[in-house]
């Protein structure tokens, strides 16, 4: 069996803090059961879940997001949050409606990913782990993309950028403010 | 970017360069299904299972295990459901040909897959794919609805009584779901630590039940070995290691790619600067990490005029190992001290925090990395390094403790100059603990 790591004292369902719950339109209830349906345990579907709620609830679990998921999971709400914070992709904070994740990993770094963080910040005013004040933007360094072999390269949302040059960061910086670009969300 | 095999057919990158090289009817008139049919029409599991064995395809996710062997280790009697869950979390640093493969040809991955749930007896299976590649999810979730509308899977597939179903499942960014019980943890909805073994995942894996996990290069080979038989599939490769394997290549050189090779292919040294065409800028070659990043690292006279053969026995004997094939070429410009630090920060951003022997080790060891490069070397500062991998190798719970080590001490061996360099740099020490070159 799983040598997963149980409490001693696992939490009395009472303590569960009672709070908001969100509510989802019925498209949205019907994505989720259809990801509900490929596993033979319900929790198998947390990830999954998690991306929905976070894009349903502008880009992060907030509480009655999490609270919705331990409702419909049956789980804990310390659960979500135990299995949340693991996990990189999952946010638990605002981020801007653009996220720009740059990679720094050793292939990206030797071809330039240097040069493309600093092209964002020139352009953007933040850092690395930081959002500007409109929200419409997020920077990131993250590791390893799997883009190595069209490096340096920077992920929005879920869309690949590969072989940058300060040209092409311009462009896209350009094209997401004036909303030409999708951010990536899906 | 190139993609496409050298020094021998195209067997796995057969089809990638095809118009529409996802969809069913291109694999299909691209003898797609063929292996699927041929073992529906008469091959018994075990035939299959025979069939792997003789192939001497080993595990491509990187630890190189023996596939058939793997298979072999799930019991024929157990009354639990059996799983076969693909590996496509692909985040070994300098590592995306499995990106490539599903991406290009999803069918062969599926194909491979209900091969491999027919020689196991399991009904339920997974692709677990790292969570950034949602673009992948998206393309098998389409191939997925061809093959089901298709009769390839589902129930009574093919009309034979064979039924089968495979789902694809999403990480969610974390490097550490790519070790096998960790990556069950996750499917499990679990946070990615991982397991104790044994029990291993054969006897008990995806909800304590048999389960088998393969990386996707090592299941689109499957097809093949079935339609070709496992003798004809080994020849390609070596006595040892089966078939060809699929390299990814990235960093100075002037091509870099998907590039397929047989296994054995006869030298490195050729490779680099023939088929990937050269260094970048007509620069010199200064090092390859040849395995992805957990592998040691080859200084360029290991590879020149070495005649580095290209398969798990030869670069075991070059001082390295073919690990995911996750291939990184670094010029004369690269600073040895820098590209370990950058490995590892990585590898401690991605410490999962269950043992403390990495968790605190790899922080120890950035602590260092910094305090060396912000000038503040000290003269026994490598050493210290060597100590602390000392306390993290063979220690940890799980072997990413391992693989945060091994590039720092091979580091330190072949490059020590580097690491001199930035540490008397600081402080004008004359006295520095290092090896001599
Ligand atoms: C830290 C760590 C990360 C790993 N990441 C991956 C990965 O991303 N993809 C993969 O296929 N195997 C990965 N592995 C290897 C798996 O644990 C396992 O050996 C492999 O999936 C088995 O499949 P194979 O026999 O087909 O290679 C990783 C192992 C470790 C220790
Ligand atoms: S070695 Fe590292 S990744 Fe593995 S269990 Fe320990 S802390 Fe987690
Ligand atoms: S190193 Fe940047 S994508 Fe792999």
């Amino acid at each position: 069996m799983s040598s997963q790591f149980t409490p001693n004292n696992p939490l009395p369902q009472e303590a569960k803090v009672p709070q908001e719950i969100a509510v989802f339109s019925p498209e949205v209830e019907a994505e989720m059961d259809r990801h509900l349906a490929k596993y033979p345990v319900k929790r198998s579907a947390i990830l999954p879940l998690m991306f929905i709620v976070q894009r349903e609830r502008g880009g992060y679990l907030d509480p009655p997001g999490v609270a919705y998921l331990a409702d419909r999971l049956g789980v804990r709400i310390t659960d979500i949050w135990e299995v949340a914070t693991f996990y990189s992709m999952i946010n638990t904070e605002p981020v801007g409606k653009y996220h720009l994740q740059v990679c720094k990993t050793l292939s990206c770094k030797i071809m330039g990913a240097g040069r493309v963080t600093a092209k964002c910040t020139e352009r953007l005013g933040i850092k690395p782990g930081q959002t500007t004040e409109d929200g419409m933007f997020s920077l990131s360094e993250v590791e390893c993309l799997g883009s190595c072999g069209t490096a340096p390269m920077m992920q929005i949302g879920f869309d690949y950028y590969e072989n940058l040059t300060d040209e092409k960061v311009d462009e896209i910086i350009n094209k997401c403010q004036g909303g030409e670009l999708s951010n990536g969300v899906r | 970017m190139f993609i496409g095999a050298i020094g021998c057919e195209p067997l796995q990158l057969r089809r990638v360069l095809l118009d529409n090289s996802a969809s069913l009817e291109v694999y299909r008139a691209n003898g797609g299904y063929e292996a699927l049919q041929k073992v529906l029409n008469g091959m018994s599991p075990d035939d299959v299972i025979g069939e792997v064995k003789k192939s001497a395809l080993r595990g491509r996710g990187g630890a190189g295990f023996p596939t058939g062997m793997k298979w072999g280790f799930v019991p024929k009697d157990s009354p639990k459901p059996k799983y076969v869950v693909c590996n496509a979390d692909e985040s070994e640093p300098g590592t995306f040909k499995d990106r490539y493969l599903m991406e290009r040809d999803p069918h062969m991955l599926i194909e491979g897959m209900l091969i491999a749930a027919y020689a196991l007896g399991a009904r339920t299976n997974y692709v677990y794919t790292r969570g950034e590649y949602r673009y992948l999810i998206e393309i098998m979730d389409v191939a997925l609805a061809e093959a089901r509308a298709a009769g390839l899977l589902g129930e009574k597939i093919l009309g034979t009584d064979f039924n089968c179903e495979i789902y694809t499942h999403t990480g969610a960014g974390a490097y550490i779901c790519g070790e096998e019980t960790a990556l069950l943890n996750s499917l499990e909805g679990l946070r990615g630590h991982p397991r104790m073994k044994p029990p291993f995942p054969a006897v008990a894996g995806l909800y304590g039940c048999p389960t088998v996990v393969n990386n996707v290069e090592t299941l689109t080979a499957v097809p093949d070995i079935i339609k070709m038989g496992g003798e004809a599939y080994q020849k390609l490769g070596t006595e040892k290691s089966g078939g060809t394997k699929v390299w990814s290549v990235s960093g100075h050189v002037n091509r870099p790619g998907v590039y397929e090779l047989p296994m054995g292919y006869d030298d490195m040294e050729k490779f680099i600067l023939e088929d990937c065409q050269g260094i970048l800028g007509g620069k010199q070659l200064k090092a390859v990490i040849p395995g992805g990043s957990s592998v040691y690292i080859m200084p360029a006279a290991d590879i020149v005029g070495k005649d580095v053969r290209m398969d798990y026995e030869g670069l075991v004997a070059a001082g390295s190992s073919v690990g995911s094939g996750g291939f990184i070429v670094m010029d004369e410009t690269v600073d040895i001290f820098e590209s370990t630090k950058n490995l590892t920060e990585f590898y401690k951003h991605e410490s999962c925090g269950w043992c403390t022997p990495c968790r605190e080790g790899t922080d120890w060891l950035v602590k260092v990395f910094k305090r060396i490069e912000s000038g503040e070397g000290r003269p026994d500062d490598a050493q210290l390094l060597l100590d602390i991998v000392d306390n993290i190798e063979g220690k940890s719970f799980c072997p990413l403790g391992d693989a945060a080590s091994w590039p720092i001490q091979s580091a330190i061996k072949k490059f020590p100059e580097d690491f001199r360099r930035k540490v008397l740099n600081g402080n004008g020490h004359v006295k520095d603990g290092l090896p001599t070159a």
